[in-house]
């Protein structure tokens, strides 16, 4: 898989370019912050009527990356739905989809905090998830190591020769990484926010996402 | 004001109704020594038509020539409820008249009521205007549609008698005026014996803008102001010579400097806020005297606009640098000296400038102009012609746009439900609207209801519902609040506050985001003629502090760029048809002789292209005439076309006036390029992923309500990473639904805005496929200044994923982190600094 490489607690992954996180020595895909529905959502609340399509090219990128993977195991990392109402007014068609896609493989719904409670989709679903020696869960924990999550849709900025790129970004140290925002609507939170400051060790990367990805020393 | 005593009486008879001034206000009038200008009075004759236009000329008692029919209405006993209402662009003007129409009121006790409303009204006079309204109200386009959004406009409007709408062009050139002949075919609805009043600066062609004013297909008179005399206009001569390229014009500080202590008071005028600023702090580094120079442009805090709008009225300035937020019509009081820098670009904006100067009816304004670089010169001496001819130039605004139109279908239903035919028949009796078809109103009537997507969605979540009744509605009565919190058209959400670090940091003004984003700390910009040093960014604003330098390394916030006009364009091709040339300066006679000599000029009917090596690249210089924006995009798609052709196309730049492209190969045939129908073709393919058209959708998309720029406090998230670009939007749709309306908007405006292919189209057609290339040995004298201009665009789809991949090599072993990094991953390459 095309992406870049790197050791977590003695684990060897990959950061893809999708914002997918590869664990091959698993088979394991974890994505996070998928949104599905998100558009549903905010029309519910009387915003305005966004495109409804952001679902549909969130699972078009996630069968893609599965289809080259060959991924035994998917977790996803919390915040799947954009609410819970999102989840159970998942349109048939895209429900449909969603099974084929889960079928054959072992699915883990972790719990976040737009998420939080029982969803009638296929898949075991848990507030987090160790994978000895890692642990999956939605939000990172302050001391935690070995830790993946999600949570906080981490974005980086670079600059050069008066050009600044922004890209969604892994955020990477010696005790936890933390995904990027895989769904389509979802915006970022730029690694200069005192969160992810106070969160990450002063030598941690960014990850940024993209066709290739580049390490860059984390933006602060 | 009127003005200066005149012969005539105060006696206006009218030719319908005997319509006379209250005798208070007459003798108001008369002990001041002030009679009534024709035009005032043919006003108060026609105080009964419909709608009426008047043109006059800065200083001509435009203002009071639209009030003083309210006044007689009135009289000396006036019934409660709104008679009168005014609206001009800006808050400020509001707040001017308000001052200047109190004064006889209250110094004669007439007992009207006057009182504005604008976005800085405090709610609860807000509050008292709805129950209880003035007799005259001053507001702005943007208010003016809030308060018609609410349930109970037709008790506020009422009564409603007369609408004056003052600096009616330059809210023509803008989705303002759009937006506010809506609200007037909204206001004549609820009271139809409504009459307009449009009062305008000298425009191009009156009939096009009483068109706009008036109820369609009503009749619109045009009153027709004496113009006054002729301006005092000349260039500015400055020892320095101009130079070849850029828009600074430093070579005319000294020039300008004597200008200013020659005069009491002089604007300067600047076509972009970059300039001003940087001509500003050059100029305060001359300013040896220590005169009192003050700076105002629209990206300045409120606050110090006003400090020097104030100071300006006390007359304590000398000079203020400035762009178009001066160009309306506020008394700065004794303004004898305007001079514009740069290329006037658009002869009206230059005449209507002018008028700042000598702000007294029949008084001569006097003006320099000020050419930045060589071309500028050529183009300055064209305006200057064609100030003299009285030869106003001005594109042909086309239909309304459909963005302003969705957001006042959701103003509609703001103010209850509505009937779908009717709202079709209000809508079309506002003049820009007057051509709009079913199918296109039906389109965003479904948009406003449910999005109008290919895809069938949100069936329950309807924003416009329709009742058993056939009536449309809110789903949810509480998205009203929603919608009117974003109610207008100016767009202003791409811009960062910039203040002093520290508590309580003052706060200075505004930067756009996408300049902000490239600022890394330590970097220094101008803002407001100081320099400061960029700080870091702290939610959304900017942080800063001040700065000792003397040599801001980076000063750039893109403000309006002005494409020249057509009918400048022209000019300038006339003028290098001449055999030579008394009228310009010599050094600018003979930079054209020796283009002549060695190749050609441009020829009005053709198109000159010319190719040549230089400094080991193959150049191709396109001199197309048709401004700065269709230059650009004619630069994209002609480097594509290259591209295809294997001519190995490596950058373009873009004038006003050419396009110059570098790259490997020669040029050895041009024709093929400009085949209207393969550009047609580039431009839908290059139209798909472009910056230009996002940023164009962002605009639009806000407009028509399905962005939201404000949401409620309540629903508010903390944290940023809860909203997300609309380029995520854009994306999606040209990805699921590249039929959609908002693409179609999006379409439509840039083709008339940033890109600009509508101007491409009038260039090939002017030359009808007359193309004149010349192969030459070296560069020409006329492409040369092309080099030095600022904007190159290179060529070339990977260069981002480029950059990326060499910067963050850079910072890895920059920063040491390279080394840990290899440590850990197997099977990388060593890498050892």
């Amino acid at each position: 898989m095309n992406g870049h490489e790197f050791t977590l607690a003695g684990v060897s992954l990959v950061a893809l370019g999708t914002g997918a996180l590869w664990w091959p020595d698993r088979s394991l895909l974890c994505v996070s912050d998928l949104h599905l529905g998100k558009s549903e959502r905010i029309a519910r609340r009387g915003g305005g009527p966004l495109p409804p399509y952001d679902t549909r090219d969130t699972l078009n990128r996630l069968a893609a990356d599965l289809a080259r993977s060959q991924a035994r195991i998917v977790v996803c990392l919390g915040d799947s739905f954009d609410d819970l109402d999102a989840a159970h007014a998942l349109p048939e068609e895209e429900r449909l989809w969603l099974a084929k896609l889960q079928a054959g493989r072992r699915w883990v719904w972790i719990e976040g905090n737009h998420d939080p409670g029982p969803i009638d989709l296929a898949g075991t679903q848990l507030t987090e998830l160790p994978v000895a020696p890692l642990t999956f869960r939605h939000i990172a924990r302050p001391g935690a190591s070995g830790e993946v999550s999600g949570h906080y849709h981490p974005k980086a900025t670079i600059r050069s020769r008066g050009r600044a790129v922004t890209r969604p970004a892994f955020l990477l140290d010696r005790d936890r990484v933390i995904l990027p925002a895989y769904g389509t609507y979802t915006g970022g939170l730029r690694s200069d926010d005192t969160a992810l400051v106070t969160l990450m060790r002063p030598e941690a990367l960014a990850l940024m996402t993209g066709p290739e990805v580049h390490a860059v020393p984390m933006p602060r | 004001m009127s003005g200066p005593p005149q012969t005539g009486g105060l006696e206006a008879r009218g030719a319908i109704r005997a319509l006379t001034l209250p005798p208070k206000l007459r003798d108001w009038f008369a002990a001041k020594g002030w009679s009534l200008h024709p035009h005032q009075r043919a006003m108060l004759e026609r105080a009964d038509d419909p709608a009426t236009l008047l043109i006059a000329p800065t200083g001509g008692g435009k203002t009071m020539a639209g009030f003083l029919p309210t006044l007689a209405e009135l009289g000396e006993d006036p019934p409660d409820g709104l008679h009168t209402l005014y609206v001009s662009p800006l808050k400020a003007l509001a707040a001017d008249i308000k001052r200047n129409l109190r004064t006889p009121v209250e110094e004669i006790g007439l007992p009207i009521r006057i009182d504005d409303r604008t976005g800085d009204t405090p709610a609860s006079r807000k509050k008292r205007q709805r129950a209880d309204p003035p007799h005259i109200l001053l507001t702005t386009p943007e208010s003016l549609a809030l308060l018609t959004s609410y349930e109970d406009a037709d008790r506020t409007f009422s009564g409603l008698k007369r609408v004056v709408v003052d600096e009616i062009h330059a809210l023509a050139e803008s989705k303002r005026g759009d937006q506010l002949m809506l609200a007037l075919a909204r206001l004549q609805r609820l009271c139809p014996g409504l009459r307009r009043v449009g009062l305008s600066a000298t425009v191009e062609d009156p009939q096009a803008m009483a068109r706009l004013l008036a109820r369609h297909p009503d009749p619109c008179d045009i009153v027709l102001a004496d113009p006054g005399p002729d301006p005092d206009i000349a260039m500015l001569e400055t020892e320095a010579l101009p130079p070849w390229a850029g828009g600074g014009a430093a070579h005319a500080i000294p020039a300008v400097m004597a200008q200013i202590r020659k005069h009491r008071t002089t604007l300067i005028f600047h076509n972009t806020r970059a300039q001003a600023e940087i001509f500003f702090h050059k100029l305060w580094l001359a300013n040896d005297d220590g005169l009192p120079i003050g700076i105002h442009h629209g990206s300045l805090d409120r606050a110090q606009r006003e400090r020097v709008e104030a100071a300006m009225v006390r007359g304590e300035l000398r000079a203020i640098v400035c762009t178009g937020s001066l160009d309306l019509g506020i008394d700065w009081g004794d303004v004898d000296l305007v001079i514009q820098v740069g290329a006037p670009k658009n002869v009206k904006r230059l005449v209507q400038r002018i008028g700042r100067a000598n702000h007294r009816y029949n008084a001569p304004s006097k003006a320099l102009l000020v050419p930045a670089n060589r071309f500028e010169v050529v183009e300055c001496v064209a305006a200057l012609e064609a100030v003299r001819d009285h030869a106003l130039d001005g594109e042909p605004r086309g239909d309304g746009p459909l963005d302003v139109l969705c957001q006042q279908i959701l103003i509609a239903a703001c103010a209850g439900p509505f009937e779908a035919g009717a709202l079709f028949d209000e809508l079309r009796s506002a003049g820009p609207y007057s051509g709009l078809s079913r199918a296109d109103f039906d389109d965003c009537l479904q948009f406003c209801a449910t999005g109008g997507y290919a895809l069938r969605a949100y069936d329950k979540w309807q924003r416009l519902q329709q009742r058993p009744d056939g009536r449309w509605q809110l789903r949810d009565p509480r998205s009203a609040q929603r919608i009117r919190m974003n109610i207008g058209t100016i767009q202003d959400s791409d811009r960062l506050k910039v203040r002093m670090r520290g508590r309580g940091g003052k706060p200075l003004g505004e930067v756009e985001e996408g300049f902000a984003a490239t600022l890394t700390a330590g970097d220094t910009f101008l803002i407001g003629g100081k320099i400061v040093r960029y700080e870091g960014l702290r939610e959304m604003t900017v942080e800063v502090s001040r700065d000792a330098g003397r040599k801001p390394k980076i000063a750039t916030f893109s403000g309006t760029k002005f494409a020249t006009s057509t009918q400048l364009s022209a000019r300038i091709l006339d003028l290098f048809a001449q055999g030579d040339w008394p009228q310009l300066p010599r050094h600018t006679a003979e930079w054209l002789a020796l283009q002549r000599a060695v190749s050609r000029l441009p020829r009005a009917g053709r198109l000159l292209v010319e190719s040549f090596p230089h400094d080991g690249r193959e150049h191709a210089c396109v001199y197309g005439f048709a401004g700065r924006n269709a230059q650009q995009t004619l630069g994209l798609l002609l480097t594509k076309r290259m591209e295809a052709l294997g001519l190995a196309p490596l950058g373009f730049v873009a004038s006003d006036y050419a396009t110059l492209i570098w790259g490997l190969e020669p040029l050895e045939d041009p024709a093929p390029l400009f085949d209207p129908e393969a550009l047609r073709d580039g431009l839908e393919g290059w139209l798909a992923g472009n910056a230009v058209m996002k940023r164009t959708f962002r605009a639009s998309a806000t407009i028509a309500g399905l962005i939201e720029r404000n949401i409620p406090a309540a629903q508010r998230k903390t944290g940023r990473q809860a909203t997300f670009s609309s380029d995520i939007l854009y994306d999606t749709l040209q990805k699921y639904d590249p039929g959609h309306l908002m693409l179609r908007i999006t379409r439509t405006e840039a083709e008339r805005g940033l890109v600009d292919f509508g101007r491409i189209e009038e260039m090939l057609e002017r030359i009808g496929g007359r193309i004149d290339h010349m192969r030459l040995e070296r560069i020409t004298p006329l492409a040369a200044p092309l080099l030095l201009e600022v904007g190159k665009v290179p060529v070339a789809g990977q260069a981002e994923e480029r950059l990326m991949a060499e910067e963050a090599a850079r910072l890895m072993q920059a920063s040491g982190l390279a080394a840990l990094q290899q440590a850990e991953v197997e099977g990388s390459p060593p890498a050892r600094g």
